[in-house]
């Protein structure tokens, strides 16, 4: 069986933050993950003209939580979470999965893999993915070869995923470190662990969708309570018009058609 | 994976495997090793930093219809990686699904090889390969009989065409008014409202304003239209705390992130929206300022029922809308800048008519108790208190939060303003709304509400794209009154009708086109009717066509709703036994649905291997922050024998000695192709299909001469050209005098007057009044009522038309279909990536 790494003081965790809030489910994560490691570390992924539907290291699921107009579809990307405690490392025969020390990712080795596929047996995120063609096992590898590539600009130093992501609802950081990005925004908006009771610790975290906004207001008056009646008053105040309606208050109800018209008659407007 | 182990080689994937074990070993990174891993060998050293590719260029993707800039690494001589460009300002280096896919479009075994001429019958795919030569002649020989004769007998309707300024002059200079792209059945109802209403349009000529928005109203969007800007501003809402309402039936997609989703039923958007006006009315929840400064609200309006002048705007002898100034207590020209115009009342004009300023047409229609959201909520499949909630909170955002920008401005009169102030409610709405067939007065309706709440191009609401807007509606009369052998048309075959006069029709009514738009079927079908033009070829309906010549043109089976028919059409043959579509010529890159049944087949690139441009004389790429143009370069070689599609039209037109594409001896004008046409080419005079590095210095933007190194220029600006306006000019644009008088310059509009936005639509008032029996044009008897029930000044709202022909008790439930995200108008079902993408299973 396959041992991980000693732990060590300011060990790096390299890991993705999702944000559920404003994923919509469009797969760019996962062809552009696709494109990228086709020709990567892990590559090539069958498809094409496999019979199977091919390797994805990176799928995005959609569920419906909740019933009626109050519930919620919600898009699930799902990869590999490169786990502190990775049962699918420790189960490996022959060391071909592997969790890296310097940085955490989780990669497996194809020369050694024997493609006995228990590491997918042991994952319970459903994140490996046997390629047939290759008869080995393969998974997110948080584009090793591109987060540290030098043949590339710094900025596009990114897994392909976090950098194609149209919503920014993929973030890449260091998770160990409580003081970068990553963690702040976890800490923020309350970053959660997939199936955290299974006890492997998972690196990448999940950002819960936010509250959704209810009532009248998107700013800070949230709690307040609103009618169209109370801003007719408030605006005629705030334009001291005095608006003359015989003084009805309720303008929304019956026939406000005559009232209105005899409002509108006084406005004095400019081009 | 037979294409990417191609590309790269399995080969030298066990290469390099193999040159990495022989590595000098890093010292192991772990600390143990279980001594059965130990066994398997050393632990991998893992190449970190391979290189990319040989090379990097950078080009517009073609995937769907948004046109991101895209970033492609080659490697040797094959697409190793195509990513979004940081810098453009559509995608800012994000790219979609689809974009991501394009390696597996370039490689797609679908792709044609050479040109074909059918062998067998049509439909049986029995094709010989022919050499371009005999190609172009026998096009060359069918359309230029055609020319000779009856330019008209040649029907010229081309797909998702990103080249429609080329594509729609070389039909004008071919002489026929038979031309149109595929947006005749996608979004003309709602591109129409839009241009007739506020001189711009949702999806390509406005976008929510991202940055200041509070709060987000988003119509029926599938998501597309456009696919990257609005899920980057989606994030950018969510981010800023404004709230996001999705009214869509369909739940998934945009819908399913927004804080609120407003799951009315199908068709019934307009009635939802005349609601929220009603609400909004009563509560005096109105912009009476803007109103009055920047909208038609106070124009008076002829009030003669029966008469021939009625619903029309009482005019001044220079032709320019009166309204009722309130100082002088008379009828003014409302272009004047001193006059305090009534909103409301009856007023006697000199000449005795009477006249109401527009907005009391329009208070009256939506006060009124049948659009009280208490008598629609129950056919909306809403609550009324839930419709008035949603008023109220659009009320909240746009007058107890706007958004005041200490920004100077000037408007349209030369007054100067000391800031900008807005109503961040942002609208936007598309695919839903576009597919209804009450779909152009929905939009209308919600242009309507827009404006009554002062959220058109201020700070957080909807705003222009440059080079919107334009004067309203956005430009000339469709050409194709008059046809004749070897001549051009008068104008480009599609425009605006402004009333019965500017109609393709005979004198009995009958269509000029072949689509038959601009006809009394489809009065202002502004991007003609692609859906019909096989039907209507087949049919010889109005006439019989000789050739029908078609792009990427597919849609015009899958929109028509009858593939089988559509088949059928295409084969079908005369007693004699020739067919009643006499020559097809068909051009595609990919052996799409229409090739089996083309005679002739002329292969086009992919969008990788040719020179494109996507142009403001088109479907601009301009966002509220400025004008934007861009261009596709050649990234690969074509290996088989295929030419751009725009390089044949251009030698076409050589060939066929049009006069746009030939010199006065008669040789070509753009020996050089597309390329040579996109740098040389001046629709008037300094205005080309580029607007950027102009002038032979290539100093100059907008207007200005060609620039022999205008493409270099391009490419070395990463293939696009922004222009960012100044702060002054980025909002009020309709009548903000720096940005009218800078877009004058730039060639983006030909005057700089004031675009006064049209709450009442005039137009469709002089259409109906010819329906009601007025004027010299009138519509034939069957279409009349149709006309005078439709052609309402001011939204209507009414069944979808295909409800009105079913008993809804028999059938209360609708069915809707949407393509998935990451299928959203790509029109490559043989992409593999895409099309297995959205499978759920691993192979595990």
């Amino acid at each position: 069986m396959t041992c991980l790494p000693a732990p060590f003081p300011g060990q790096k965790k390299l890991g993705l933050v999702i944000d559920l809030d404003t994923c919509v489910g469009c797969h760019a994560c996962a062809v552009n993950c696709k494109e990228w490691n086709a020709s990567g570390h892990s590559g090539p992924l069958s498809d094409f003209e496999a019979k199977s539907d091919g390797v994805w290291f990176n799928r995005v699921h959609t569920y419906e939580a909740g019933e009626g107009e109050a519930s919620r579809t919600v898009h699930f990307p799902r990869s590999c979470l490169h786990c502190e405690e990775p049962a699918c490392v420790t189960v490996c025969p022959t060391g071909a999965s592997y969790k890296r020390a310097e940085d955490g990712i989780v990669l497996v080795n194809a020369d050694t893999c024997i493609g006995c596929k228990l590491c997918s047996w042991a994952c319970p995120y459903g994140a490996r993915e046997f390629d047939e063609d290759d008869g080995v096992m393969k998974k997110c590898t948080l584009c090793v070869d591109k987060i540290y590539n030098e043949n590339l600009p710094e900025e596009d130093r990114q897994p392909a995923c976090v950098a194609t992501c149209p919503a920014s609802a993929r973030h890449f950081g260091d998770l160990g470190d409580p003081n970068s990005k990553v963690s702040k925004l976890v800490a923020e908006r309350g970053g959660y662990d997939l199936m955290p009771e299974m006890g492997y610790k998972p690196v990448n975290k999940y950002l819960p969708p936010r509250p959704k906004k209810t009532g009248a207001s998107c700013g800070s008056k949230a709690s307040e309570e609103f009618s169209l009646i109370d801003l007719a008053e408030r605006r005629a105040a705030k334009d001291e018009i005095a608006v003359k309606t015989g003084a009805e208050p309720t303008l929304a109800k019956a026939d406000g058609k005559g009232a209105a018209f005899l409002r509108w008659a006084d406005r004095v407007l400019s081009r | 994976m037979a294409l990417i182990a191609d590309a790269l080689g399995q080969a030298g994937r066990l290469f390099r495997r193999m040159a990495l074990t022989e590595a000098p070993a890093r010292p192991a990174a772990r600390a143990r090793r279980d001594p059965l891993e130990a066994l398997a060998g050393p632990p991998e050293v893992v190449e970190t930093s391979p290189t990319v590719g040989d090379e990097v260029k950078y080009t517009t993707c073609y995937m769907c219809a948004c046109r991101c800039g895209i970033k492609v690494h080659l490697k040797d001589g094959k697409i190793r990686y195509i990513e979004g460009n940081r810098d453009h300002p559509v995608n800012r280096g994000v790219l979609c699904g689809k974009g991501s896919a394009g390696i597996m479009q370039q490689y797609s075994p679908a792709k044609l090889r050479k040109p074909l001429l059918r062998t067998g019958e049509r439909g049986s795919g029995e094709f010989k390969e022919i050499e371009w030569d005999e190609a172009m002649r026998l096009a060359t020989d069918w359309l230029g009989e055609i020319r000779r004769t009856d330019p008209k007998k040649l029907a010229f309707f081309t797909g998702r065409d990103q080249s429609q300024s080329l594509t729609g002059w070389w039909a004008m200079q071919f002489g026929t008014p038979n031309f149109a792209a595929h947006g005749g059945f996608c979004s003309v109802n709602m591109a129409a409202a839009g241009l007739y209403s506020m001189g711009g349009a949702f999806w390509e000529f406005g976008e929510p304003d991202w940055d200041h928005a509070r709060y987000f109203v988003m119509f029926g969007v599938a998501e597309d239209h456009d696919s990257n800007p609005i899920k980057i501003g989606l994030s950018k809402l969510k981010a800023n705390g404004a709230k996001f309402v999705s009214v869509n039936p369909v739940k998934t997609g945009y819908s399913a992130v927004a804080d609120e989703w407003v799951g009315l039923t199908p068709g019934t958007d307009g009635l939802f929206v005349f609601a929220l006006i009603h609400a909004l009315l009563e509560a005096d929840a109105i912009d009476f300022d803007f109103l009055a400064r920047y909208t038609n609200a106070t124009w008076l309006v002829v009030q003669n029922p029966g008469g021939p002048d009625h619903g029309l705007f009482a005019r001044d002898a220079n032709g320019v809308p009166l309204a009722w100034d309130k100082t002088e207590g008379a009828a003014a020209a409302s272009s004047r800048a001193d006059i305090s115009p009534a909103v409301v009342g009856t007023f006697d004009l000199a000449d005795g008519r009477k006249a109401v300023p527009s907005f009391q047409l329009l208070a009256e229609r939506y006060l009124d108790k049948q659009y009280a959201p208490e008598a629609v909520a129950e056919r909306c499949g809403l609550t009324a208190e839930r419709i008035r909630r949603i008023a109220a909170e659009i009320a909240h955002a746009a007058f107890q939060e706007e958004i005041v920008l200490d920004q100077p401005w000037t408007d349209w009169a030369g007054r100067r303003h000391e800031k900008m102030i807005g109503r961040p409610v942002a609208m936007h709405g598309m695919r839903g709304i576009s597919a209804h067939s009450n779909g152009f007065h929905t939009c209308r309706a919600i242009h309507v509400l827009q404006m009554l709440i002062g959220a058109i191009d201020t700070p957080g609401s909807w705003r222009y794209k440059a080079p919107y807007p334009k004067p309203i509606p956005g430009g000339p009369p469709p050409g194709g009154k008059t046809t004749a052998p070897n001549t051009p048309l008068s104008g480009m075959p599609l425009g605006f009708t402004m009333g019965p006069e500017d109609l393709l029709v005979e004198a009995d009514g009958t269509p000029k086109r072949l689509d038959k738009a601009y006809s009394w079927e489809a009065p202002l079908s502004a991007h003609g009717l692609m859906h019909m033009a096989i039907h209507n070829a087949w049919a010889g309906d109005p006439y019989p066509v000789d050739v029908l010549f078609m792009y990427m043109a597919n849609m015009a089976w899958n929109s028509s709703m009858n593939t089988a028919g559509t088949m059928k059409m295409l084969t079908d043959k005369h007693p004699d036994g020739s067919y009643k579509i006499p020559k097809i010529i068909y051009s595609d890159a990919y052996a799409s649905e229409m090739v089996s049944y083309a005679d002739l087949v002329l292969p086009d690139t992919t969008y990788l291997e040719r020179w494109d441009c996507i142009s403001l004389l088109d479907r601009p790429i301009g966002s509220a922050h400025g004008p934007a143009d861009a261009i596709r370069r050649p990234v690969l070689k074509p290996d088989r024998d295929v030419r751009p599609f725009q390089d044949v039209m251009i030698d076409l037109g050589a060939r066929l000695g049009l006069p746009g594409f030939t010199n006065e001896d008669g040789s070509p004008k753009f020996p050089g192709g597309y390329s040579d046409y996109i740098v040389n080419h001046q629709r008037k005079p300094g205005i080309g299909p580029l607007a950027g590095f102009r002038g032979e210095d290539g100093q100059t933007p907008g207007k200005g001469a060609p620039n022999k190194g205008q493409l270099e220029a391009y490419i070395a600006n990463k293939s696009f050209w922004r222009l960012e306006l100044p702060h002054d000019e980025a909002y009020f644009k309709h009548s903000n005098k720096g940005y009218l008088d800078h877009a004058v310059k730039l060639g983006m509009i030909d005057k700089a007057d004031q675009i006064v936005l049209q709450l009442y639509c005039e137009p469709l008032q002089k259409f109906r009044l010819a329906a009601e029996g007025h004027g010299a044009i009138q519509p034939p008897e069957r279409d009349r009522e149709r006309v005078r029930t439709y052609f309402d000044p001011l939204p209507i709202w009414y069944q979808p038309l295909e409800e009105q022909k079913i008993a809804l008790d028999d059938f209360p439930l609708s069915a809707l279909t949407q393509r998935p995200m990451a299928m959203y108008h790509s029109w490559h079902s043989q992409n593999a990536w895409l099309a297995r993408s959205s499978r759920r299973t691993s192979s595990t």
